[in-house]
């Protein structure tokens, strides 16, 4: 009895242990359309790995396909952590094709477009509840941080209790408010970024070895 | 003469108005999460407006954003917009209370079809919404 809880015991000490070096931790990167979330994977992925996720635009719903760079390794003075990096399509309640119509893009377009987009939202949200680890919440701080969408996607990944960070982004533009960002979510730690200049790339390296080592 | 106004008999709002549904929690706390979520879908497909006296919970509120994405298509339902109050005490309920169901939930939920409904307002204390007919 006692020899077998022992070896139960060891057994599952290696097990752990090659667990925790053969599974890094998916940390999702979320938060609304056009925020940012494709140049910040891209970012770090060239960064940690020398190759890039997936392609950026000014059109939103760019990405309609959660994205993965594996073994990602990110070294900071005192430690070292390898993540999953998955990049999802931007979360909305809403999406109407008509609105793609406005980007140079005829209706076959845009219908497929907005299906893909919708396909895409379905699969992040899917995510989010079965295949995260820890949540990378990013903003453009240049709009309203106050929406429905943020306050309903931050309740969910506090009721799976994911450790999260939020990003700031876009603080190279003029309009960035850093502030209102924090104070629209007191209760966890804002992490000012621009992702397209490289501005506060440190800062954002360290708080993710922080939480997600 | 007055005209007799034409009356509609099958429940669904005319062109006349927007049908407003207030649904209590008592009666959502009898459903099923998928219950809940297939009745406030049908409700703002056929252009009512859903008020939940109660809100839903974080994972249903996860699921209904997956099953309206999967509803949404072209020329017909774009999708729905959705207003709760910002709860005032985030993460005050221990694992152990949501693992027991005992999260409180209760937030005044305001749902409707997107292309009917519109934010012009929201703060803490007040959500100003405009409805529009079809
Ligand atoms: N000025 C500025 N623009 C940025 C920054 N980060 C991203 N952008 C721009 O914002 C737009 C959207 O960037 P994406 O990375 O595609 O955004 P996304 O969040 O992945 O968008 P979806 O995939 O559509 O949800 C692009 O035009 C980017 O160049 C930034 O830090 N500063
Ligand atoms: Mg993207």
């Amino acid at each position: 009895m006692g020899l077998l809880t022992n070896l139960k015991d060891s057994i599952s000490k290696v097990t752990d242990r090659l667990f925790a070096d053969s599974e890094p931790k998916r940390i999702g990167i979320y938060g609304p359309p056009n925020a940012g979330k494709t140049t910040l994977a891209n970012r770090i992925a060239i960064d940690w790995a020398g190759d890039t996720v997936g392609p950026e635009s000014h059109i939103p719903h760019e990405t309609r396909r959660a994205r993965r760079k594996e073994n990602v390794t990110i070294e900071r003075n005192s430690q070292t952590v390898t993540i999953d990096v998955v990049d999802t399509p931007g979360v909305t309640t809403k999406v109407d094709y008509k609105e793609f119509l406005d980007h140079d893009m005829d209706k076959e377009d845009a219908v497929r477009r907005s299906r893909e987009a919708t396909e895409g939202v379905a699969e992040a949200m899917h995510w989010l509840r079965e295949d995260v680890d820890g949540v990378i919440y990013v903003l453009d701080a240049t709009q309203d941080p106050f929406t429905q969408v943020n306050t309903m996607l931050i309740g969910i990944i506090e009721s799976r209790d994911l450790p999260v960070l939020i990003f700031a982004n876009k603080t190279d533009l003029e309009d960035a408010n850093i502030q209102q960002v924090a104070n629209a979510f007191p209760q966890h730690e804002t992490v000012p970024l621009s992702a397209l200049e490289g501005n506060n790339m440190d800062e954002v390296y360290d708080k993710i070895a922080e939480y997600f080592g | 003469m007055p005209e007799a106004k034409p009356t509609n008999n099958d429940g669904a709002p005319g062109d006349e108005g927007v049908q407003i549904d207030l649904i209590s929690g008592a009666r959502m706390d009898g459903l099923a999460s998928m219950e809940k979520i297939r009745l406030i879908l049908d409700s703002v497909r056929d252009g009512k407006i859903v008020i939940l006296e109660d809100g839903l919970s974080p994972e249903e509120e996860s699921r209904l954003i997956e099953v309206t994405m999967s509803e949404i298509n072209p020329d017909g339902f774009t999708g729905l917009e959705i207003e709760t109050y910002p709860s005032t005490k985030p993460a005050t309920t221990s694992l152990l209370d949501r693992i027991m169901g005992r999260e409180s939930t209760k937030k005044l939920t305001v749902i409707g079809p997107a292309n009917q409904i519109e934010t012009l307002h929201k703060d803490e204390t007040l959500i100003s919404a405009l409805v529009s007919r079809k």
